[in-house]
């Protein structure tokens, strides 16, 4: 394994700042942690090491720009002192929360606590570390629980080596939250690293929303190797969004599981606007009768960045049901890529698997790339995936232009109206409200 | 007929010719009387023999020298292809029989299904030993030069390449290895290097073929071949049905057949390209075939494979002139232990240029059929179109259906659409047709049938009608 002494490096180093001594002194900082915890760090710790970086013949790495992907030059972020962490922990998305947490660099930062009357209940919304002590069954059970099954199994091991501390949230049998619960993680500096974690459980019927915000305080270059776990116990209802607005400067890779029980449904919305090379990798797995899981994407890619999303809709069951759609709006230089993949399993008699990737293209130099993919192994299945590339239509356009309006207004408009059809799957009025005035923000052109 | 003295070819008796996987057993020595096997085994050798053997000049010897060392450095693509291509043992198969050197089979070994299937189909008596590998040569001299007198009038060229070489090289050696180069793919360098046989085929400007172009006639007058190298050029304006195969399983005694087909349509030229592929299930199919498209002009390949063991190919069409068309038509029969791996790919190199893909594939038993396809559109261009469709139906509980395209634009100046389904046939329309009558397999067959129906009316009349019985056959046995 990779643990020998490494001298200093003259050329890029594969591990980056993330050598063993880098893992030794942020397990320090865990002192208070338990042992299986510290030994799972240990473990993720060599796995990370003895993987490969993607390659350009990985083929789930196809199109992307693995150069790009290199952790050279960053190391775990030191974090600020707490007052410093005080004063930055405005979100812009305004919605009633029911609570919200901030993680600063990865520190917990500060917590809008959740109503008496939740917590009577025996909602937990709290920090890893402190569900580390209260809830450490709860944890070993569901904590990256998942299978890496889309490429990234080297750096959903770096994020388990460091992750410092994350949100977790447990909504017991039969609760319904109505109110987002909101995290807010917040990355500064540059050559800082950050491993954001949020996790879910929703007990059998219950319900929650969460919403995840990322965000940089400045325009630097930092790594976020962030992961998400969502796991709806029998007919449970969850709804996950999070809004990506890391820096321009970022390397993102987000990492997301979701577990979708009988009868459970599970609606997840990714808004990607941050990073200068974001991954986002998504897997869903329907592992009981009746489970459906809408997976929701709308993408703004400008400037020279790349977009990078990878999905897996693993239908383990009979009479499950999957609804993706992702669509990528392209301006400038950007580059998007999309590669889905549905797989029926044998047996999993009656699926109802729909997946869509649609980009609208608004450059003569942006590049979008479009690869969705199916495995079916059983007959009695309803599958369907379509991928569009195109302008927007003409007509539209000229509608528009013959109203007096000045084609970048229109294309915004038109950007706007194309997302739209994405945010509507959104039962909250509330937190599309809120999400539409984020897009708009950062889509002025 | 030919100029080499081929014809007094001794044969060679195989102990295991049914089966063909082992290909190397037999009574394999260096003697004079081989002069044109060049055995089993791949090297250098082998290359300068068939070079040698085919009194080749200079420069394409070095061609199959380069391809070689090609074939050599690359790796088996399994990052991306079925691992059953590692099951190829590259050492066991004969690169080079010439033509004459053929199996000599009686017709008791051939096995009973395959003379069922032939009973079903109608193939005459003669046909059927032939496309069993019991002779060699099915008389088809006749309908062959008829067809080449008949077209030679238009000034077409049609013969075998390795003639083509040497009677055309001025034209042969301008367009080859030019859509597909050696280096293109692992079994594009290998046939580079040992390709013997296929057809060569030009047409001068304006001129439109009288007659389909059937390569069935012309490869029944050699051995089949195994590494076929087809090389078509369309001049300008003029136009061409080629037709390759045909619906009759064909019982190969070679487990590996990879041929390049290349096609070059120049200005406002149209090309169409038939193919129906039924090797026996002991194959494996690995082909290449791409065409390049001039302004204005057309290509389109109509696709249909139903037999082999794991076929992989994908017919493409670079469109490298304005206003250029291609077309990509396939249907797959995917039956028990077998893989068919198929698709399209389509790169859009000028402005206005379109590409239709429609796949249609069918899974039955425990059978797998893949779609893979391409469709590129570069940077700076304008008003590309690409639409493809992809349908896949699963007939029985374990069949399996994948697909995977990948569709990469550039530039907001196009329209690029890809639709794929997967259904199975649906219950209430066998129903209905059982109450009507027919049995639960005659229903779906009907259904079968019914769903590529629309590609099927695109193959000539004989093809469709023999598709038709085929998709019946392989339709037996998989209900109930």
């Amino acid at each position: 394994m990779a643990q020998v002494e490494r001298p200093l490096p003259a050329v890029a180093d594969p591990l980056g700042g993330f050598t063993q001594d880098a893992l030794e002194t942020h397990l320090k900082s865990l002192a208070k942690a338990p042992a299986f915890w510290l030994e799972r760090k240990r473990a993720a710790y060599e796995r990370f090491a003895a993987l490969p970086l993607p390659g350009r013949k990985d083929e789930s790495w196809r199109f992307s720009n693995v150069s790009g992907v290199s952790l050279d030059g960053f190391a775990p972020a030191q974090g600020e002192a707490a007052s410093a962490r005080k004063r930055r922990t405005r979100t812009e998305i305004e919605v009633a929360a029911a609570a919200t947490l901030v993680f600063i660099d990865g520190r917990p930062a500060a917590l809008g606590p959740l109503s008496a009357e939740l917590a009577g209940k025996g909602v937990v919304v709290s920090t890893l570390s402190e569900a580390l002590a209260r809830h450490p069954e709860l944890l070993r059970e569901h904590f990256m629980a998942q299978p890496q099954k889309l490429g990234s199994a080297k750096f959903a091991a770096l994020h388990e080596a460091f992750v410092q501390d994350g949100a977790f949230i447990h909504v017991p049998r039969g609760v319904e939250i109505e109110a987002p619960i909101v995290v807010i993680h917040s990355a500064s500096g540059s050559g800082g690293a950050v491993f954001p974690h949020t996790l879910v459980v929703a007990d059998d019927n219950s319900r929650v929303t969460v919403v995840d915000h990322f965000v940089s305080s400045d325009e630097s270059r930092q790594l976020a190797c962030g992961a998400n776990d969502l796991y709806a116990g029998h007919g449970a209802k969850v709804c996950y969004a999070a809004a990506q607005c890391w820096s321009k400067q970022a390397l993102s890779l987000q990492f997301n599981s979701t577990v979708v029980r009988r009868d459970a449904r599970v609606q997840s919305l990714n808004v990607h606007v941050g990073g200068r090379q974001a991954r986002h990798e998504s897997l869903s797995q329907l592992q009981a009768p009746g489970g459906f899981s809408e997976m929701l994407a709308v993408t703004v890619a400008g400037g020279a960045r790349e977009f990078d999303q990878r999905t897996l809709q693993i239908h383990q069951a009979p009479n499950t049901k999957s609804d993706l759609l992702y669509k990528n709006a392209l301006l400038d230089k950007a580059r998007t890529i999309f590669s889905g993949l549905i797989i029926v399993d044998p047996d999993a008699q009656k699926t109802d698997a729909y997946q869509r990737n649609s980009n609208l293209m608004l450059s003569d130099d942006a590049e979008s790339n479009s690869l969705p993919g199916l495995e079916i192994q059983a007959n009695d299945v309803r599958c369907t995936h379509g991928a569009t590339s195109s302008r927007i239509d003409p007509e539209q356009e000229f509608y528009l232009k013959s109203r007096g309006i000045p084609p970048k207004a229109a294309d915004e408009l038109l950007i706007f109206g194309f997302f739209e059809e994405v945010l509507n799957r959104l039962e909250s009025e509330d937190l599309h409200a809120a999400l539409r005035t984020l897009i708009r923000s950062r889509v002025r052109m | 007929m030919s100029k080499l003295a081929e014809t007094d070819m001794i044969t060679e008796a195989m102990d295991n010719p049914v089966s063909g996987i082992d290909q190397s057993s037999g009574n394999f020595r260096y003697d004079m009387k081989y002069d044109f096997d060049a055995g089993t085994g791949l090297n250098e050798r082998t290359v300068d023999y068939i070079s040698s053997v085919k009194k080749e000049a200079p420069w394409l010897l070095e061609f199959r020298q380069n391809a070689l060392k090609t074939f050599e450095s690359k790796p088996l693509p399994t990052h991306w292809a079925t691992r059953d291509l590692e099951s190829i043992n590259f050492d066991k198969i004969r690169y080079y029989l010439s033509q004459g050197t053929k199996p000599k089979r009686t017709w008791a070994e051939v096995p009973d299904d395959i003379k069922a299937t032939f009973e079903r189909l109608g193939i005459p008596e003669q046909e059927r030993k032939f496309l069993a590998g019991v002779e060699a040569q099915f008389d088809s001299e006749a309908a062959y030069s008829n067809i080449k007198e008949a077209v030679a009038k238009q000034g077409v060229i049609f013969m075998n390449s390795t003639e083509a070489l040497r009677e055309h090289p001025e034209i042969f050696r301008k367009f080859f290895g030019k859509v597909i180069p050696t280096g293109d793919n692992k079994f594009s360098a290998l046939n580079s290097a040992v390709f013997s046989g296929g057809s060569f085929i030009y047409v001068p400007p304006g001129v439109k073929v009288s007659h389909p172009l059937q390569a069935y006639f012309r490869i029944n007058a050699e051995s089949f071949g195994q590494f076929e190298r087809t090389l078509i050029i369309a001049d300008e304006g003029a136009e061409l049905t080629y037709m390759e195969g045909c619906t009759a399983p064909k019982f190969s005694t070679a487990t590996l057949h990879s041929a390049v087909v290349e096609l070059v349509a120049l200005k406002g030229a149209k090309i169409q390209y038939i193919t129906v592929q039924n090797w026996s299930s002991n194959v494996f199919n690995l082909v290449t075939k791409r065409g390049l498209a001039h302004e204005d002009s057309e290509i389109k390949w109509i696709d249909c494979n139903i037999g082999s063991r794991l076929t992989m190919k994908y017919p493409g069409v670079v469109l490298k002139g304005r206003k250029s068309r291609g077309e990509v038509i396939s249907i797959a029969l995917a039956n028990d232990g077998q893989h068919q791996d198929t698709g399209a790919k389509m790169v859009h190199a000028a402005d206005e240029t379109t590409s239709t893909v429609v796949s249609k594939s069918i899974s039955v038993g425990q059978g797998r059929a893949t779609y893979r396809g391409v469709v590129h559109i570069p940077r700076h261009l304008r008003g590309c179109k690409n639409n493809t469709e992809c349908d896949a139906l699963l007939i029985n509980t374990n069949s399996r259906t994948d697909t995977y395209p990948a569709i990469t634009v550039r530039g907001d100046r196009h329209a690029v659409q890809h639709e794929a389904s997967v259904s199975k046939v649906s219950a209430e329309q066998i129903f209905y047709m059982q109450q009507r009558g027919l049995t639960e397999g005659q229903a779906m067959s009907l259904s079968v049938n019914g769903f590529v129906n629309e590609l099927a009316r695109q193959f000539p009349m004989e093809y469709s009608v023999e598709l038709k019985r085929l998709i019946d056959l392989e339709m037996e046995g998989s209900v109930g």
